[in-house]
């Protein structure tokens, strides 16, 4: 065993195994390096996430461009009206849709296993892929707004009460769409199959949540449904910042009901934190 | 082969005289002995391993350990159990009944710091294709208390020139290259590899080869599963054959099977006829033969000694008696 005594490789450890566990909110950032890096060179999906609720806003506001919404006294021009949804369903994509994929794909990948042989804490990969997701949506709200201000002349809230309801609903938004987005991400098979089972029920959503029709016009039963899932009232939500408030009266209380958002919200950050934590797996459904 | 500065099995207890039909029996048997090494060197201690999938007992009461800085090559055909053992073994998997030891502790309970005494390797890996080679290696470095240089890890595989390439451009054997330094980055004690070098070159191979020699000579323990005979002997200080869910026979590469496994044949021909002998005195029997079967000039037709290789060994130990 002469071998196992000389250890010529010990010399570049820095202090063989007496050295400190790295901390998990320094690993959060170390993995939100990786994650930022990863995403900005997969350039497809770069465009697609910035570029799907841009489009959107222009083919809606150029079909529909002419036919403004309003309760008869307030008129706003179909963008206006129509900009609060298209940030929601930003929200709902770079949080959301993004995470059920990225994580069913990366359990296919190997990166899980990968990671789950490491000492990487799970709360550090959580926490790499939290901040991406804020950063993600940032950036694609702020691109959004700047093309419905400068392309669109949608006028922004010049309330700084309108900025804070802003700043929470993106937030809790955001945690809540990346928290339901871990839980459901064990739902798909495999990576492959990952973006045909979440995009129905993003699609679904965003039909029935008033984001490519305005809310009020929706039958009854449909705004029933949609008020049980988040988008509804991240859009409601996003619409009380960005539309004037006389038309609180279009919604179906007659109000903004923003304490009702954060209720909703927060009960569904709640409920998705624990659903995540107990059907989190590192491996595939299908694996033994 | 550094493999005679090694520990050495006793030899095995069962089956002189039965000559190429070994039963699987006697290697459990000589396996028992083997496996007594003193705690504080025992790297990996497992003892009645089960573990059942749905119908399928994929693990059936396997035994095996690894002392301290040897590497020890588990063979068998698939579905032997090899993989949902070394998945166990890295705390991947849970299982259903026996004793684990890894590095002291029992991997499904085992925590973070255990983690950073381990290294993994595992098959068909195609993550972080968008990150370059430096950038992943630096990455994983940061996630251990004490890792190695990450420069001189990428260096120690032979990347260096690729340090700037994306993980997504490597070829096969260098991404394969990639996986070892992202597994040793850490500094690990304990390293599993996974049929490391499936798909390489024969060059690629060797130089592999090379560098899981090195881990070893450096001190780290290593696991290695693979169906690759040659690079079995070349690699492993000890060998285990798995077959049916336990290990069916384990010694060095030279001593595998026992000696009546390894006893030299002598082929030859003589008046047409193809005469086969099994002879531990090969030499006597080919000067016997030149006295009494050579030719007119003096040669044996066809003559060859030739001592049975691991593989010969290994396949008589896997389809003995076998149901399929």
């Amino acid at each position: 065993m002469s071998a196992a005594t000389t250890h010529p490789a010990a010399g570049a450890r820095a202090g063989s195994t007496s050295g400190r566990l790295p901390g998990a909110v320094r690993l959060s950032l170390v993995r939100a390096g990786v994650e930022v890096r990863q995403f900005w060179r997969e350039r497809d999906a770069v465009v697609f996430v910035f570029a799907y609720p841009i489009l959107m806003l222009a083919i809606f506001s150029t079909v529909f461009g002419n036919e403004d919404q309003g309760t008869g006294v307030t008129e706003v021009g179909y963008a206006q009206y129509f900009l609060p949804g298209m940030v929601a369903t930003g929200i709902m994509l770079t949080s959301f849709q993004s995470l059920v994929i990225s994580i069913a794909v990366e359990r296919d990948d190997g990166t899980l296993r990968r990671l789950r042989a490491t000492p990487l804490p799970s709360t550090a990969y959580f926490g790499g892929k939290v901040l991406l997701t804020l950063a993600t949506s940032l950036v694609q709200t702020a691109a959004l707004l700047a093309v419905a201000a400068l392309a669109f002349d949608v006028p922004m809230p010049t309330d700084p009460a309108d900025w804070v309801t802003f700043a929470w609903v993106f937030v809790l938004g955001t945690a809540t769409g990346t928290i339901c987005g871990v839980g459901f991400s064990s739902l798909p098979r495999s990576g492959r199959s990952a973006s045909a089972v979440v995009t129905p029920v993003v699609l679904v959503l965003q039909f029935i949540s008033g984001v490519f029709f305005a809310f009020f016009a929706l039958p009854s039963w449909m705004q029933t449904v949609a008020s049980v899932f988040p988008l509804k009232w991240i859009a409601q939500g996003m619409r009380s910042v960005f539309l004037p408030d006389e038309m609180a009266a279009l919604e179906t209380s007659g109000s903004w009901q923003l304490a009702a958002t954060a209720g909703v919200l927060v009960a569904w950050l709640i409920v998705g934190l624990v659903v995540a934590v107990r059907t989190f797996r590192w491996r595939r459904r299908d694996d033994g | 082969m550094t493999s005679t500065t090694r520990p050495s099995p006793a030899p095995p207890a069962g089956a002189p005289g039965r000559p190429a039909d070994r039963g699987a029996d006697h290697g459990v048997d000589h396996g028992r002995e083997v496996r007594e090494h003193p705690a504080e060197r025992a790297a990996v201690r497992v003892r009645g391993l089960a573990k059942r999938y749905g119908p399928k007992q994929a693990v059936d009461g396997l035994d095996i350990d690894l002392a301290t800085g040897e590497i020890v090559a588990v063979l068998g055909p698939n579905g032997a159990g090899k993989t949902t053992t070394v998945e166990i073994l890295e705390g991947f998997r849970a299982r259903d009944g026996g004793e684990v030891r890894v590095l002291g502790e029992d991997p499904a309970r085992a925590g973070r710091a255990w983690r950073a005494r381990i290294g993994v390797v595992a098959q068909d890996s195609r993550d972080q294709a968008e990150l370059s080679v430096a950038e992943s290696v630096r990455a994983t470095a940061r996630y251990y208390p004490a890792p190695r240089d990450p420069d001189e890890v990428v260096a120690a595989v032979g990347l260096t020139a690729k340090a700037g390439a994306r993980v997504r451009s490597l070829s096969g054997g260098q991404r394969r290259r990639l996986d070892v330094a992202l597994g040793v980055v850490g500094g690990p004690e304990l390293l599993f590899l996974d049929e490391p070098t499936t798909g390489f070159d024969p060059q690629a191979r060797r130089t592999f080869w090379d560098l899981v020699l090195r881990l070893r000579d450096a001190g780290t323990t290593i696991l290695l599963t693979t169906h690759d005979l040659a690079e079995a002997a070349h690699l492993a200080d000890r060998v285990a054959v798995v077959r049916d869910g336990r290990v069916v026979a384990e010694g060095t590469p030279e001593t595998l099977g026992g000696p009546a496994a390894r006893t030299p044949v002598v082929t030859w021909t003589a008046d047409g006829v193809r005469h086969t002998e099994r002879t531990d005195a090969p030499t006597a029997l080919a000067a016997h033969l030149m006295a009494t079967a050579a030719g007119p000039d003096g040669e044996v037709v066809d003559l060859c000694i030739a001592r049975p290789s691991l593989e010969d060994v290994y396949l008589g130990l896997v389809t003995d008696g076998a149901d399929a």
